[in-house]
Order: C-alpha cells, then sequence, then structure tokens
C-alpha cells in the first residue's frame, strides 16, 4: 500500500524510540512484520540522553525520558544502511533539530544512506531546546518542514505533539510546508513520583506517557487533523491490539505506528496487520485505505 | 512495575573496591543470572544481576556504584525487576564448570549454591588481579575449586583461560561464564575450539537505557538480540559471529572496541 509517497508493507509502522538504536534491531522489527520502521530520532551531535530511570512501566502505560540520544548523523549512516540491507520494510529517518538550519543539515548528512522517507521530530516533550520547544510553534515548523523538504528528494512527515492547545494549527503549518504526512501523536507530558522516597521517578523528573492511557488521547487528536488536512495522518499513541489499530484508522488514520507494545510483544506488528486484514474482509472493504475517516461520515 | 522502595538491611565489605548489599526486599521467583534496575535517588538508575534473593554484589566503578557506596544501613535504593533471562539450573548428576572472573562472580553466585544444595559436583576457576579481589570462595566450594590472580598472590598466577586450557571439559554438562568481556571472549574462544560453546552461558554486560526491552539501546548486532531482555544471559552458539568480544555501544549508541 502507498501512503504518503512510501510503499508500506502493511499498515503497522515500528515508531520512533522503539529498537531503532542500532541497524540491525531495526531490521529485527522488520522481519516481525513491521510495514515500515522509523529509527530513533538522529541529531546534529552524539548525545547521551538523560540519567536513568528513563522508562518506567506504570499501571496506566509508560513514562519516559530518554533525552534523544543517539550517536549524530556520523555513527548512523551505516546503521541505516545494515537496516536497509536486512529487511525490505521501508526505512524512515526521524531526525531533530534546534532550528531549521541543524534539521536540514541532519537531513542532507543522512540522505547517502538511502533512507525512504524522513519524519520531523518536532514533539519530544522532554528535551530541552529541541522536539516540543519547536513543535509548539507553527511558524518554527512551517520554517522547519519548508527548509527539510526542499533539501531533500524523498517524503518528510512531520510527528507532532499533543501538548498544545489546537493540534490542527501545528498539523496545517506543516502541510503547508510540504509535508507528506502527518504523524500524531508523540507522548503526552507527564510525571511519576515514588511516595516513599519523594523523588520523582524519571531521571529528568518528568518526561512522556506513552501506552493504553493514550490512545483516547492520539485518537481524537487523529480524527482533529483529518477533518482540516489533505495529506494523510498516520496514527500513533497506545496502540497494542489490532481493534486499537482500526479504531484509529476509523478517526483518520492511514496507517498506524506501534511503539510502547512492542514491550510484551516483538511480534506485535504481524499480528496487528493479520487482525486489520480480517476486519477488512469481515466488513467487505478491499484496502485499508477505504476505512481512513470513515467514522468521520458517521452522523 | 515502579521501583520498589528497598532498605539496606546489612552491607558486606567483599573487598576495598566491592561490597554486597543485602535488602529488605525478596526476589523470591528470581533466576539465577536475572538482574534488578537499581536506583540510587538523584543520581542514576543501574543494571545489576542479584547476588542472591534480596543482594547485589557492587564494584565501584561510576557515578551511581560510588553514591552507593556512600549508603549505610537503613538507607534506601530503589528496585525493579526481576528482570532478563537468567541461567539454565544444572540437573542432577550433571557436571558443571564455573568460570568467574572478579566481581563476575557475582552473578553465578546463585547458582553455585543450587549447585552445593542439590549435591551436584562442580568445578569451580576463579580468577581476579589479587587474592583479596577473589569473591564467594566459601560459596562455589561445592568440588574442586581453581583460583588464578594476575599478580600470583593466590593459586596460579595467570589467568583463568590458562587454567581453562588445562582442564579437560569433555564430560562437563554446562558451563557459567561471567566476568570482563574480553576474559569471556578468551573463554568463548577456547571453548568454541573444542565444539562445547554450545553447552556454555554467558553473563553479557551491556549500557541498559530503559532496562525493559523497548528502546533498543543494548541491541547487539547481528541480530538485534536485547541484552536487557533476551539476555542477559547467553547460550555460546548465540554468541558465534556477534559483535560479542569486538565492541559495544556507549550511551549515545556510538560503538566502542573493546
Amino acid at each position: 500500500m502507498k501512503v504518503a509517497g512510501i510503499e508500506l508493507k502493511n499498515p503497522t509502522i515500528l515508531a520512533s524510540g522503539i529498537m531503532g538504536t542500532t541497524g540491525a534491531a531495526l531490521a529485527r522489527m522488520g522481519r516481525n512484520g513491521a510495514g515500515a520502521v522509523v529509527t530513533k530520532s538522529i541529531g546534529p551531535v552524539p548525545k547521551k540522553g538523560h540519567n536513568n530511570p528513563s522508562m518506567v512501566e506504570l499501571e496506566c502505560g509508560y513514562i519516559n525520558a530518554m533525552g534523544l540520544p543517539n550517536p549524530s548523523y556520523l555513527g548512523f549512516c551505516e546503521e541505516i544502511g545494515i537496516a536497509k540491507s536486512k529487511t525490505d520494510a521501508p526505512l524512515i529517518a526521524s531526525i531533530f533539530g534546534g532550528n531549521a538550519a541543524e534539521f536540514t543539515e541532519v537531513a542532507k548528512r543522512l540522505l547517502s544512506s538511502k533512507p525512504d522517507c524522513f519524519e520531523l521530530n518536532v514533539s519530544c516533550p522532554h528535551a530541552e531546546g529541541y522536539g516540543a520547544s519547536v513543535g509548539t510553534d507553527p511558524d518554527l515548523v512551517h520554517e522547519i518542514t519548508t527548509s527539510v523538504v526542499d533539501a531533500v528528494d524523498v517524503p518528510v512527515w512531520v510527528k507532532l505533539t499533543p501538548n498544545v492547545t489546537d493540534i490542527t494549527s501545528i498539523g496545517r503549518a506543516a502541510e503547508s510546508a510540504g509535508a507528506s504526512a502527518i504523524v500524531a501523536i508523540n507522548t503526552v507530558r507527564g510525571m511519576a513520583i515514588d511516595i516513599h522516597s519523594g523523588y520523582p521517578i524519571l531521571g529528568n523528573r518528568f518526561g512522556g506517557l506513552s501506552g493504553p492511557a493514550v490512545k483516547p488521547v492520539a485518537v481524537k487528536c487523529v480524527y482533529d487533523l483529518y477533518e482540516v488536512l489533505d495529506v494523510p495522518v498516520i496514527g500513533v499513541g497506545g496502540i497494542t491490539c489490532w481493534e486499537d489499530a482500526i479504531e484509529m484508522m476509523l478517526a483518520g488514520a492511514s496507517a498506524v505506528e506501534i511503539g510502547s507494545a512492542v514491550h510484551d510483544d516483538t511480534q506485535i506488528f504481524e499480528k496487528i496487520s493479520k487482525g486489520i486484514d480480517t476486519y477488512l474482509q469481515k466488513y467487505g472493504y478491499s484496502k485499508a485505505e477505504d476505512i481512513a475517516g470513515l467514522s468521520h461520515e458517521m452522523i | 512495575m515502579r521501583p520498589i522502595h528497598s532498605k539496606i538491611t546489612e552491607i558486606v565489605e567483599e573487598s576495598p573496591n566491592v561490597r554486597t548489599f543485602f535488602f529488605d526486599t525478596q526476589f523470591d521467583e528470581a533466576i539465577p543470572g536475572q538482574f534488578v534496575m537499581v536506583w540510587v535517588h538523584g543520581t542514576d538508575e543501574v543494571p545489576m544481576t542479584l547476588s542472591g534473593k534480596n543482594s547485589i554484589t557492587v564494584q565501584k566503578v561510576g557515578d551511581a556504584t560510588s553514591r552507593m557506596f556512600e549508603l549505610g544501613i537503613g538507607d534506601h535504593m530503589g528496585l525493579r525487576g526481576p528482570f532478563g533471562r537468567g541461567f539454565t539450573i544444572p540437573r542432577n548428576g550433571e557436571n558443571v564448570l564455573f568460570i568467574a572472573g572478579g566481581v563476575g562472580a557475582a552473578p553465578i553466585a546463585p547458582l553455585a549454591d543450587i549447585v552445593k544444595m542439590r549435591g551436584i559436583e562442580a568445578h569451580a576457576i576463579l580468577g581476579a588481579r589479587c587474592c583479596d579481589e577473589i569473591l564467594f570462595r566459601e560459596r562455589f566450594a561445592c568440588g574442586r575449586v581453581d583460583i588464578t590472580t594476575d599478580d600470583g598472590s593466590e593459586g596460579r598466577s595467570g589467568f583463568v583461560t590458562d587454567q581453562l586450557t588445562e582442564t579437560d571439559t569433555s564430560n562437563i554438562n554446562r558451563i557459567y561464564v561471567c566476568g570482563p568481556e574480553i576474559m569471556m571472549y578468551k573463554v568463548f574462544e577456547i571453548l568454541k575450539a573444542r565444539n562445547v560453546h554450545v553447552k556454555t552461558e554467558f553473563s553479557l554486560h551491556r549500557y541498559f537505557k530503559c532496562g525493559i526491552g523497548v528502546c533498543g539501546a543494548c541491541s547487539m548486532d547481528p541480530e538485534g538480540l536485547r541484552v536487557c531482555r533476551d539476555g542477559p544471559v547467553f547460550n555460546g552458539g548465540e554468541l558465534e559471529g556477534s559483535e560479542f568480544g569486538h565492541y559495544e555501544r556507549d550511551s549515545s549508541g556510538r560503538k566502542c572496541r573493546f
């Protein structure tokens, strides 16, 4: 299926930050049935990330603050090459920077490793000066997206933060700048405190919530974006089973990304894409695209 | 799971740089070789293989472990676990060989306890830089024990590999190895030449970020096996042709050669 300029093997995509630090790990998820894989976000300089704890399972999901650890484009071109040689799932390079120039530099430097697409991380909720620090401003998102789109010859997706008053204004800014798809959502800003010691649990004190707790937030964001955009929406947030994926697609997603659910099952992609196929067959749809945004017609 | 608020109930000084911390939290279901994420409040969280049902044995090497060495009885740490895949457990009647270097004796010691309890005959090769750094010699006393020290202060002067070269492994059913990766890789090469590496289990160490198998920071090349979840214990057969013994990755994901 072709979505937003790339040929997906199926609608289930490995989300950024999950098994995405090495080419071998990305390839493993590709072999496990991911329709495409998104890398860990890569930036202009090597970054070690926040101190641990950096990810903790809570009662309702997961909270994390990795702090964008990455080896920079210098170390990562080789990993993209390895991933591409070991799986035929399309490879989407997630990138971040503090401004348009940095984003564009990273994108250009990664081009030689031939990623199939870029995903701009303007939405990490816990890295000062990066991510959501730039992704909450529609003008900055427009400037960054324009700059990367002009510099590369592959589709550019933009991943949004839900931690804004109006996600559609950010989505519109990215679309008008030439984004081929809008990915929603990144994690929801959150915090967990150890009641016995009084310490915030994450090394960064606060971070982003993922997993089942955020799914309704993601469904609403995807629904709202679908209303106002012409480009496809990629739904991400709390998907753990095929029913969740279908719900996200009915809200408006052309494909979905799956992250935290890999914790319980590294074979999750194959299971969810089979479930989607069975659903489509049962209700008489010929392809996944047919149900994207269908709930908007149910009035 | 959230970290379990755990009180330090006892501290044993094993050597000048190694201490065992006992907690009021007991991991009864833990399999030898499994680890816990140890949260030192306000500093960092690091993986530590359990050296007993309620203990970790720590070598002072970095920020988190240095801070641990400032803690006393009654102080608290946060513990999450047990995580990962541990060692297989030997059956009655099997012949067992333990090979440990330095603080690498800690993950294997719980296995030695089981072996001793069941009356299984085991041979241990324990190596360290000097006699003060040989850990848990009484726990490994379940058969022959060979000591090697780099400085010759006790036992054989040299490395565990020198002893292993002269050790007949043809009748051994299971071999358990833990120590610095260079040591483990030398052991792997010797055992592979004898084609018994597939009877051997190695406890590996990598930089862990999430510790729960999600982020991929500890994935090994070329299969993308996660040390925190698919390991930390691996059969020698799984390590053939891998990055094991060649390189690891730092916290940013850059390769660092051994």
